[in-house]
């Protein structure tokens, strides 16, 4: 099982690598994204960019963008330049071609993003340093990744869920970016629509449990998600719906 | 006593449904190991829906099939294992090399590491593909891609191949280079050929038994000569001074099951038992010159086109 499904991501990897002439705007929003959180905004932090908050949090949500694009085109595409059933026709399990996928999207997306923390470390260091290595703290070096990791898993399978339906890979992309407007809008809305008595009740917990409490919730309910949103893909692929559709 | 080869594809009654329309309607085939199996029909008649049947990847509303031993619907898996397929479209990954296309379906196949360079090489080379392995498949002629679809179903040595109207779409050359390319390779690779098309000149030249479906009904299944033989024969008479008169004399013959006068020659459509010497002789003494008598059988398109005609 898990050599098929590392056969599975080493083509999606291919694909991904061999991208072509019409995908360059692709790789020039990639190289923005890149600049924006790995140079620019680390400029802009300077030495606080290692030590605030509010950056650990950045990377739960980054992935999202990146992983998006590639996971959207997973089924859809597949579908779209008349793949699928030859892949659906082979031996390949289920649950290998679907993880084989997200995987490969995942990778994608959080390798990325360590890339983008590693330069922005070179960034602030060389913008910023005073005195010795700035550097993330412990807890910030393991919750940056861990908040990527499951913050691509969340756009990993609820974009297969996506894809698996989607009869093009504009629309998958374009339902995805929607899901993600909302992922970001909702929380945000959410909390100033609370009463303030909760509001408060929040605040307070904040407080007492410190960012290590607010990273390891968020870290908890992220990977509730992506377990939730991996079994609703498993139930969804269905060999038969997808010849079909 | 000669013992006949086991069924490698085995229907009962198998049906597919699709709301009100029955794609694939009480079918019930066997089809022996070794064969090239030509399934022939117009388009819409269910050829398609029945590989995806026979591959596992649609259920049956009703009847079941084995392929391989295994059962479609509980085994669908193994099925797929030791199956090879080339369907409606040739499912290749443009952007990739066609090595990298092969390099991935090996991995698929779990073709050993060692053995995988080697295996491409022997299925590219023979179709003259092996030159130009490293090139993304999508700047590939049509018929160069349904060559690389056929290799790759071919890479893990499948005891059985389903191929979908493989010539489908080709121009007349590029579709005799393939059907000619494949009858080598299925004969080298010693695989059973379970193939759909409504070319019946492909058809004729490459499978040793054939059935028709029309309206996912079978209609006739047998050897491509076998079912020549029950079709009618024909023969042209060409000479002068043919008429109506003759004409009549002749379709009021025993065995005569048409005739007609086409560009001055006597056309007939004869049954079994129909001889054509009398036929002549009755001609000659009607006042008809005879220069000429052609007989021949139908060919397979006239026994797919009488079929078709008596089935509308």
């Amino acid at each position: 099982m898990i050599g098929d499904v590392l056969t599975v991501a080493w083509k999606e990897w291919r694909e991904l690598l061999q991208l072509g002439g019409s995908h360059r705007g692709g790789r020039f929003s990639l190289v923005i994204l890149v600049a924006v959180f790995g140079v620019f905004l680390p400029l802009q932090a300077g030495a606080e960019w290692v030590q605030s908050p509010a950056t650990v949090f950045y990377w739960g949500w980054v992935p999202l963008m990146l992983v998006g694009s590639a996971i959207a085109d997973s089924f859809a595409g597949e579908r779209e330049r008349h793949t699928l059933e030859t892949l659906l026709a082979s031996r390949l399990p289920d649950r290998a071609i679907l993880l084989g996928k997200m995987c490969a999207a995942v990778a994608y997306g959080w390798g990325l993003v360590i890339v983008m923390l590693l330069l922005s470390l070179v960034t602030v260091n060389v913008a910023a340093r005073t005195g010795p290595l700035l550097l993330f703290p412990w807890r910030f070096a393991v919750g940056a990744p861990l908040l990527a990791l499951l913050g691509a898993g969340l756009a990993a399978t609820a974009g297969v869920l996506v894809s698996l339906r989607a009869p093009t890979v504009r629309q998958a992309a374009q339902t995805l970016n929607v899901g993600v407007l909302l992922l970001v809008f909702i929380p945000i809305l959410g909390v100033q629509a609370l009463p303030d008595s909760w509001t408060s009740q929040l605040g307070a917990w904040v407080m007492a449990n410190g960012v290590d409490g607010v990273l390891w919730v968020s870290a908890a309910l992220l990977a509730l998600l992506d377990v939730g949103l991996l079994f609703a893909a498993f139930a969804r692929f269905r060999r038969a719906r997808l010849v079909l559709d | 006593m000669a013992v006949s080869a086991p069924a490698i594809i085995r229907t009962e009654g198998l049906t597919r449904t699709f709301g009100d329309v029955r794609a694939v309607d009480g079918l019930d085939l066997e089809i022996p190991a070794g064969t090239v199996f030509g399934f022939l029909g117009p388009n819409g008649a269910g050829k398609t829906t029945t590989i995806r049947l026979l591959l596992g990847l649609l259920e049956p509303s009703g009847g079941r099939a084995t392929v391989l031993g295994f059962d479609t619907r509980s085994d669908a898996a193994s099925v797929r294992e030791k199956s090879g397929a080339l369907l409606e479209h040739h499912g290749l990954y443009e952007r990739l090399s066609a090595e990298d296309n092969l390099a991935f379906y090996a991995r698929v196949w779990r073709v050993d590491g060692a053995a995988r360079g080697e295996r491409i090489r022997a299925l590219l080379e023979p179709l003259g593909l092996w030159d130009r392995r490293g090139e993304p498949v999508a700047r590939w002629s049509r018929g160069m891609k349904q060559k690389l679809a056929v290799a790759r179903a071919l890479l893990h040595r499948p005891s059985l191949l389903f191929l979908d109207e493989p010539t489908a779409g080709l121009d007349p050359v590029a579709a005799a280079t393939l059907r000619d390319e494949l009858g080598t390779l299925v004969r080298r690779e010693g695989v059973t050929v379970f193939l759909t098309t409504h070319n019946l000149a492909e058809a004729e030249r490459l499978c040793g038994r054939v059935a028709v479906i029309k309206q996912g009904r079978l209609l006739e299944v047998g050897h491509p000569d076998e079912l020549k033989a029950r079709s009618a024969t024909r023969a042209q008479i060409t000479g002068r001074g043919f008429s109506d008169a003759t004409l009549a004399l002749v379709r009021g013959r025993p065995g005569v099951v048409r005739a007609e006068l086409q560009n001055g020659r006597i056309v007939l459509e004869l049954g079994q038992s129909a001889d054509t010497a009398p036929l002549v002789a009755l001609i000659v003494q009607s006042g008809g010159q005879v220069e000429e008598v052609r007989k021949d059988k139908g060919s397979l398109e006239d026994v797919f086109m009488t079929l078709m005609e008596e089935e509308r």
